[in-house]
């Protein structure tokens, strides 16, 4: 009839909560639409045969062993970040200082490796090394917290401020450490004795800090869904007069909180300089400070939903050089593929949240 | 009523989320020239109805008539160009902007703040609003607020108007002068829906009431015709009583002593000055006051929430020892042994955790017994489990966030834990603000209950009548001092309103 013409095509209902799987299959359509999209682009704008760049993609980051391990490393070190982001942001603590955390740690761990190795026995040094690393990255998490707490200061301006302090720390330790001198870098450390450098596990040195990764995820979904402080986490961050109300004390949560997200990342910052590169520069950190926010926050806090976050992510970084050596494709392109599969992924959460009603067309034949 | 046109007519509505069915098949008729009010419990669909004239909501079915016309109302502004202007609960403005710049916000056309000015000027003139167009919103009171609602619905040219609870934030004095232009805008026509759970202010102002229940329409009537039992039957589904009981003190000892307490927020102001009084076990103490006059500040300071000036606030064991509560936090309180339980005015924003299920918030109170590092929810959801069950708390399921809930089972969800723990103090603002009938008389008889176990009641109201019937003593507070402390059986409502506007109005009535 005439009326029901005027009805809208579509509206937008709140669905009840849906059913694991559902949700699961609708985000396994949204990345498959984006890849379709990504191939599309691919095909019009280059010429290339979308399969073959996919392909590429996959070789990129398990086209052999070594590239399968430090595949594997990159995830780790960008979960361990994500995770120590994620208990400040679960208390609405927006912590976006997680590069200068793993920064200042990384300078720590290489001060202890250049002051200390004529000093003590190598062992010692990696000792001084864990303190001092976790202990750096801890005070970078408590000065930001300490002003929220005790004057209600903006921690989004103080974390990040604290990011320019440690960039510009590492910058002038470089400097006074450069070897050699005018060269402007540091160069690897100690890379005659070793001291310092951290030891390999079962004779892999890319496998230390995955087993690191896989031990602070369990310990950060056990220590947010089930311990007491967890949960004193959770109450603050939805609502602090709650918190109050109950007699938690707000102010020692934030600290507290903040401690331990800034000691995960000076551990990161450990792995980077002690483990990986034994080297510190100013950009060791690589932004993944801010890659980690996103990956918090796609994985809803999740710590295990982080390690498929986090692999998604590093999965399209390694495939992106690898594009863009065998095709001369910029390294840009690829990410303009990371984008369009992250606009799909982030986009598919309002159809698990909502459904379209479409106008019915039974009720139409109907009258 | 023949001679009135039918200003909307909603015909065999239906509307449903996931499995709830929100609305069935409800007809409805609103009349110009008439005050209609929209009666039902808690989450009987009232809103969603009017949502979906409000074109919030879309329906799944069924029709709506405007003015003897069909009409597909898509989204607020498809049911402003028809006239329709809904005043929510929950204000809508923004705050660092004046009045005007409200009102006149996203409309189109030149930006004319001077000539809009005018006209609100004229639109409250002819109503007899009082608002200052010019005046920031975050200046305003929570009644200027609503008024800067309604001028804005009728700055858009709505002639039928729906307001949702416009009372429940308001003092007395605020509802008379809002129902005042209420009447006034009816007498000029227009059409207005209001929905309220105060049953003396659906007889004293609406013409004609319609009944929803469990989301379908019951019937509707002339309000001189009817009365406030049949209303009532009609909402709940069987007969009710409405009587609330008054049990006899057993045995009263001081429990709570507050002397020459005085206390100033953060920007200096004087919110309680001198106030000394006694609480007793197995009494409810009611304190009347127009809202605002410190009672917040009272309650939150005796559960270590607030902090204060000056004075005493003691706790008298049962042997007579006292405890100073002054500069204990909850958590030391409840350390010392006292056990005090406190339902605040703010039952999402404080005494529970919107996001968190039912089990989760009863875990609120209890989660640091123990000396292991995890929490243990075994306890916590048996409480949940009894909770839901005792009280009746309408809910899918335990592991539901309580903010699904409605405002009722919100309610019972927090009381239910409060008084788990086998309190002797029990403290509560506005147990029942928001709630249907139904639910608040639940509310009474729960707190009847703890008054009979021994516990000292203290209960912050704004509805005279309940205070009068329900407590033994009302201490009344005007202006953070007060006012006066009466017997609740020997006093009357003259009295007390006296009281809460002047410091000893008692003596100045004499």
């Amino acid at each position: 009839m005439n009326e029901k013409k005027r009805e809208p095509l579509f509206h937008i209902v709140k669905r009840s909560a849906l059913p694991w799987y559902q949700a699961l299959l609708i985000r396994i359509a949204a990345i498959v639409l984006a890849l379709i999209l990504c191939a599309v682009i691919t095909t019009i704008t280059t010429g290339i045969n979308p399969i073959q760049v996919y392909e590429s993609i996959f070789a990129g980051a398990f086209g052999s062993a070594r590239k399968t391990w430090v595949t594997l490393q990159n995830i780790s070190i960008l979960l361990l970040i994500s995770l120590a982001l994620t208990p400040a942001f679960k208390m609405k603590f927006w912590n976006i200082g997680g590069e200068g955390q793993v920064l200042i740690g990384g300078l720590a761990a290489a001060a202890c490796m250049i002051c200390l190795d004529d000093k003590m026995p190598g062992g010692l040094v990696i000792l001084c090394m864990v303190l001092a690393s976790i202990a750096a990255g801890a005070v970078w998490g408590f000065i930001p917290a300490f002003f929220k707490a005790k004057w209600n200061t903006n921690e989004t301006l103080s974390t990040l401020m604290m990011n320019y302090i440690a960039t510009q720390l590492v910058a002038f330790f470089t400097i006074v450490w450069e070897v050699p001198k005018g060269s402007g870098k540091i160069g690897i450390i100690n890379q005659d004795t070793n001291i310092g450098w951290l030891p390999q596990a079962f004779g892999s040195k890319y496998l230390l800090s995955i087993i690191v990764a896989v031990l602070v995820t369990l310990f950060m979904y056990v220590y947010l869904n089930f311990s007491k402080q967890g949960y004193e986490i959770a109450v603050v961050g939805e609502s602090e007069n709650t918190a109050k109300y109950v007699g938690i004390k707000v102010e020692k949560v934030i600290i507290r909180t903040m401690l331990l997200s800034g000691a995960i990342c000076g551990l990161v910052g450990l792995l980077l300089v002690g483990g990986i590169n034994h080297t510190v520069t100013t950009t060791i950190a690589g932004g993944q400070g801010f890659t980690g926010v996103l990956v918090s926050w796609m994985s809803k806090f999740n710590p295990l939903t982080m390690v498929f976050s986090s692999f998604l992510i590093i999965f399209m970084d390694r495939g992106a050089s690898e594009i863009s050596t065998n095709f001369g494709l910029n390294h840009s392109y690829a990410d303009i593929l990371t984008g369009i599969i992250l606009f799909f992924i982030i986009g598919c959460e309002f159809f698990i949240t909502y459904r379209l009603q479409f106008r019915k067309k039974a009720e139409k034949e109907e009258q | 009523m023949e001679t009135k046109t039918a200003a909307v007519s909603m015909k065999n509505i239906t509307k449903t989320f996931g499995p709830v069915i929100a609305n069935d098949k409800v007809n409805l008729d609103i009349y110009k020239g008439e005050i209609l009010s929209l009666l039902g419990e808690n989450g009987s669909g009232k809103t969603t109805l009017m949502n979906m004239l409000s074109g919030i909501y879309f329906p799944d079915e069924g029709q709506i008539f405007i003015n003897g016309k069909e009409e597909v109302i898509k989204s607020p502004k498809d049911a402003l160009k028809l006239g329709i202007g809904m005043v929510h609960q929950h204000f809508k403005l923004i705050d660092v902007l004046s009045a005007t710049e409200n009102i006149i916000l996203g409309l189109p056309g030149k930006l004319n703040i001077k000539e809009a000015s005018k006209r609100i000027e004229d639109i409250c003139n002819k109503y007899g609003f009082e608002v200052d167009p010019r005046q920031k919103i975050y200046d305003m009171s929570v009644s200027q607020k609503q008024t800067v609602e309604i001028v804005k619905v009728l700055y858009r040219g709505a002639d039928i108007l729906i307001l949702d609870e416009p009372t429940a934030v308001l003092t007395p004095q605020e509802t008379e002068k809002l129902f005042h232009v209420l009447r006034k805008m009816r007498d000029d026509g227009k059409a207005i829906v209001i929905i309220t759970h105060k049953m003396h202010e659906v007889e004293s102002l609406s013409d004609r009431v319609a009944v929803l229940r469990n989301g379908q329409y019951i019937g509707s009537m002339m309000t001189k015709d009817t009365n406030v039992t049949e209303m009532t039957n009609m909402m709940v589904g069987h007969a009710v009583t409405l009587n609330i009981e008054r049990p006899d003190p057993v045995d009263p000892k001081p429990r709570i002593e507050v002397e020459g307490l005085t206390i100033r927020n953060e920007d200096g102001i004087l919110k309680l000055k001198d106030v000394s009084f006694t609480a007793n076990s197995g009494e409810i103490l009611g304190i009347a006051g127009i809202s605002g006059c410190g009672q917040k500040e009272l309650l939150e300071a005796i559960a270590g929430l607030q902090v204060t000036e000056s004075g005493r606030i003691s706790y008298v064991e049962e042997d007579g020892t006292k405890e100073e509560l002054i500069g204990m936090d909850p958590r030391k309180i409840a350390e010392k042994g006292v056990s005090l339980s406190f339902v605040p005015e703010d039952r999402l924003g404080m005494g529970l955790v919107g996001n968190m299920d039912l089990t989760d918030n009863m875990m609120l109170r209890s989660f640091r017994r123990g000396h292991s590092p995890f929490t243990n929810r075994k306890s916590p959801r048996k409480l949940a489990e009894d909770v839901v069950e005792s009280l009746e708390v309408v809910t899918p399921g335990i592991t539901t966030p309580v903010r699904r809930l409605s405002g009722g089972n919100v309610q019972k969800v927090l009381v239910g834990r409060e008084i788990a723990s086998a309190p002797t103090v029990l403290l509560t603002a506005y147990a029942v603000r928001g709630l249907d009938i139904n639910s608040s008389y639940t509310i009474y008889d729960l707190i009847n209950e703890q008054k009979k176990k021994g516990v000292a009641v203290i209960f912050v109201g704004e509805d005279l009548d309940v205070l009068l019937e329900l407590s033994d003593k009302i201490l009344v507070l005007c202006g953070g001092e007060v006012s006066g402390i009466v017997d609740a059986r020997n006093t009357d409502k003259n009295e007390v309103g006296m009281l809460m506007t002047r410091v000893g109005g008692k003596e100045d009535h004499e």
